[in-house]
């Protein structure tokens, strides 16, 4: 891997080349610190190991509005176990090994108290890609899109189904990296389905100017993940790789059953007719 | 500082306010705003609501002289303003009424609301009865296990109520789990919110609802004294009451504003929820504000006596109102908050709220300080039938083993 002086390995450049090799990306999340800081870097390296392509780390938060049951368990444990906001740097040190851009996606409040300008610095310097914010809207980030544009940190906002045509071009202005879509409305967690709505928002967004448009949300099945990157530039799971690191299995099983639901995810990723524009 | 303070406009109030929600709301916070406006804008709609709060509330509520608590006390005389005397016994029904009608107006036809002690559940469960919107009430499962009377009270006029067994298990929990539900149903259901908090437009639109207070109290208190109040109190929980009665007077400067937190076992203590005197500027809930946090950002669990003045947040119009130093605000202990309910009802026969113990509480500081010609206005936003459980306990009346009336068998 090249040496970086400012941000690690930018997501969009990630997505371009994927798509040269004609398929989506498969977007893994994880929560820094769940269940211990060298354990979330364990299961990070498992995650690449199985076919993940971008990473995103959550920094655990005690107010988590837009996770389901799965993710705030695994939070409220990392929480307990005494996980810090700066832990996330030093994770994201230890995967610089791997030639995978890593995410951070953090609700606001935690990025606000450690400073704006010093998280996007201390990002840039682990080498991070950029920050995901989940209840951070453009019209509210001026201080973070500054602070992130001046470290050549991508710029990661959400949309929804219910977001306005207005809306949905306010923000693939504002995104550097990709757009990510939530494909239902609600919150993180597994789906038996994951909607028509999420196809519909994909292109819509797209029309409103998005280069390139991720979807999360939902998906824990091959085939919800097939169908996905069949129309959008990458799959993003989390609450199905959460769930097997919240069983009572000794860690080296947990680990193996990550690692399966990972390839498997790939694999159906890798699968899909990719038809992106 | 000579700008009107009145009706001042979302999204922020300074540097306090905001949106700080997921995109999935940002639709239905529009809607809602477009809702609020146009119906403020509507003859019919505000004679409705003025129709409601007069024959179903009971308004306008009265204003009552202490003077045997004032002789107390020693100093200036003493007035409240009766919200305890509303339906549903406090404030809480006339921020309730005002959304239950935009609930209609925007053609939803489910509310979902978050609640503590169980107050804002209780009248939002009467306010859905009322309009015939299905009602879902988020409420931490501890805080269902010790107000085991306010949930039956909220079954009873058809509401379900729902325990909520993540994180602490209180009222800070209750607002998310409630966020969750709104972002996966917002079509038809609508969060009515309880307080001057969350993300625009409810801090302006719920002061508005609760601007009542203040406008009835200015109008009495002159007609009683003949003069503005020298003070004015309240409690500040999220604080609805108080901005509703800080309404009536933020831009009479001569007339000086207090809000009182609740201190818990002190500020020393860290045991409190005392966001001004032991908290930081920070985002909770939607909206910029002073939060109860650790130097990571995470939220602190507060703690109070008082079920309703136990959060970690305060709405943002508080905040603005801290900063300029238009309004004073103050912790209140448990202790102190305890002895003004015990000295009101024994010298004015009223049992205040545990809540509104921290406006006679505070009141009674300020009054201490001026003259006998002077005057000091304190909302007593709520009745203390809910808190007699409590207040038996910490008199000593009933064993604190023993499981009181309201009280599950745990």
């Amino acid at each position: 891997m090249t040496t970086q002086h400012s941000a690690g390995v930018r997501s969009g450049i990630r997505l371009a080349q994927l798509e040269e090799q004609g398929r989506a990306a498969l977007i893994g999340y994880l929560p820094v610190g769940f269940p211990t800081v060298d354990q979330s870097i364990e299961a990070a390296r498992t995650l690449v190991a199985n076919g993940v392509d971008i990473l995103e780390l959550g920094v655990p938060y005690s107010d988590p509005v837009m996770d389901g049951e799965t993710i705030q368990h695994a939070v409220d444990q990392a929480l307990e176990a005494g996980v810090r906001v700066a832990d996330t740097f030093k994770v994201i040190q230890a995967l610089q090994d791997l030639d995978v851009p890593v995410l951070v996606m953090s609700y606001w409040n935690p990025v606000l108290q450690y400073g704006v300008e010093q998280f996007a610095a201390d990002l840039s310097a682990a080498g991070g890609a950029g920050l995901i914010t989940p209840d951070l809207i453009p019209d509210e980030a001026g201080a973070w899109i500054d602070a992130a544009t001046a470290h050549g940190l991508d710029q990661v906002f959400l949309v929804a189904p219910s977001s306005t045509d207005k809306r949905l071009e306010l923000t693939a202005q504002a995104c550097h990296g990709f757009v990510y879509a939530a494909s239902t409305m609600g919150v993180t967690g597994e789906r038996t389905t994951v909607g028509a709505a999420a196809q519909s928002l994909v292109a819509r967004t797209r029309e409103a100017g998005a280069e390139r448009v991720c979807v999360g949300l939902g998906v824990s099945t091959a085939q919800q993940a097939a169908d996905i990157a069949g129309y959008a530039d990458g799959v993003i799971v989390g609450s199905a790789f959460v769930r097997t690191m919240l069983s009572d299995e000794p860690w080296s099983k947990q680990l193996e059953a990550l690692g399966a639901v990972a390839a498997d995810l790939a694999a159906g990723v890798g699968s899909a007719q990719h038809t992106t524009p | 500082m000579t700008s009107s303070l009145d009706h001042l406009v979302g999204p922020y109030f300074g540097e306090f306010g905001g949106r700080f929600v997921p995109e999935a709301l940002i639709a239905a916070l529009d809607e809602l705003e477009q809702a609020y406006r146009t119906a403020m804008a509507d003859e019919a709609f505000v004679t409705e609501l003025r129709r409601l709060e007069r024959d179903y509330t009971g308004r306008p509520s009265l204003l009552t002289e202490a003077p045997r608590f004032a002789a107390e006390v020693g100093g200036a005389r003493i007035f409240l303003k009766r919200e305890d005397l509303n339906h549903t016994g406090s404030h809480k029904i006339n921020n309730v009424l005002g959304q239950a009608l935009l609930v209609k107006r925007m053609g939803k036809t489910r509310v979902i609301a978050e609640t503590g002690a169980g107050q804002h559940g209780v009248a939002t469960a009467t306010a859905a009865a009322l309009m015939d919107l299905e009602c879902v009430i988020y409420m931490g499962e501890e805080d269902t296990q010790r107000q085991a009377l306010n949930v039956a009270r909220m079954e009873l006029l058809g509401a379900k109520v729902i325990p909520v067994t993540i994180g602490t298990r209180t009222l800070k929990d209750a607002i998310n789990e409630a966020l969750r539900d709104w972002v996966a149903n917002v079509d038809n259901t609508h969060y009515l919110l309880g307080t001057v908090t969350g993300p625009h437009p409810f801090p302006e639109m719920v002061r508005e609802f609760h601007s009542v207070i203040g406008t009835e109290a200015r109008a009495q208190i002159q007609e009683l004294t003949g003069k503005l109040p020298d003070a004015v109190a309240a409690c500040v929980g999220g604080g609805s009451n108080a901005l509703g009665l800080f309404s009536g007077f933020l831009d009479d400067r001569d007339v000086r504003l207090y809000g009182f937190e609740a201190g818990g076992d002190g500020i020393a203590s860290g045991r409190h929820a005392a966001r001004f005197s032991g908290g930081s500027p920070g985002v909770l809930h939607g909206a910029r504000s002073y939060v109860l946090q650790d130097e990571d950002g995470q939220t602190r669990p507060s703690h109070s006596v008082s079920a309703g003045l136990d959060y970690s947040s305060v709405g943002p119009q508080h905040a603005y109102l801290h900063d300029i130093g238009r309004a004073e605000y103050q912790p209140v202990t448990d202790a102190e908050a305890m002895d003004a309910f015990a000295l009101l009802a024994r010298t004015e026969g009223i049992l205040p709220a545990i809540e509104s113990a921290h406006a006679l509480a505070g009141g009674m500081r300020i009054a201490r300080e001026l003259p006998s010609d002077a005057v000091v206005l304190i909302n007593l936003s709520g009745r203390g039938d809910k808190d007699v459980a409590t207040a038996a306990k910490w008199f000593g009346l009933i064993d604190n083993d023993e499981s009181a009336p309201g009280e599950a068998d745990q």
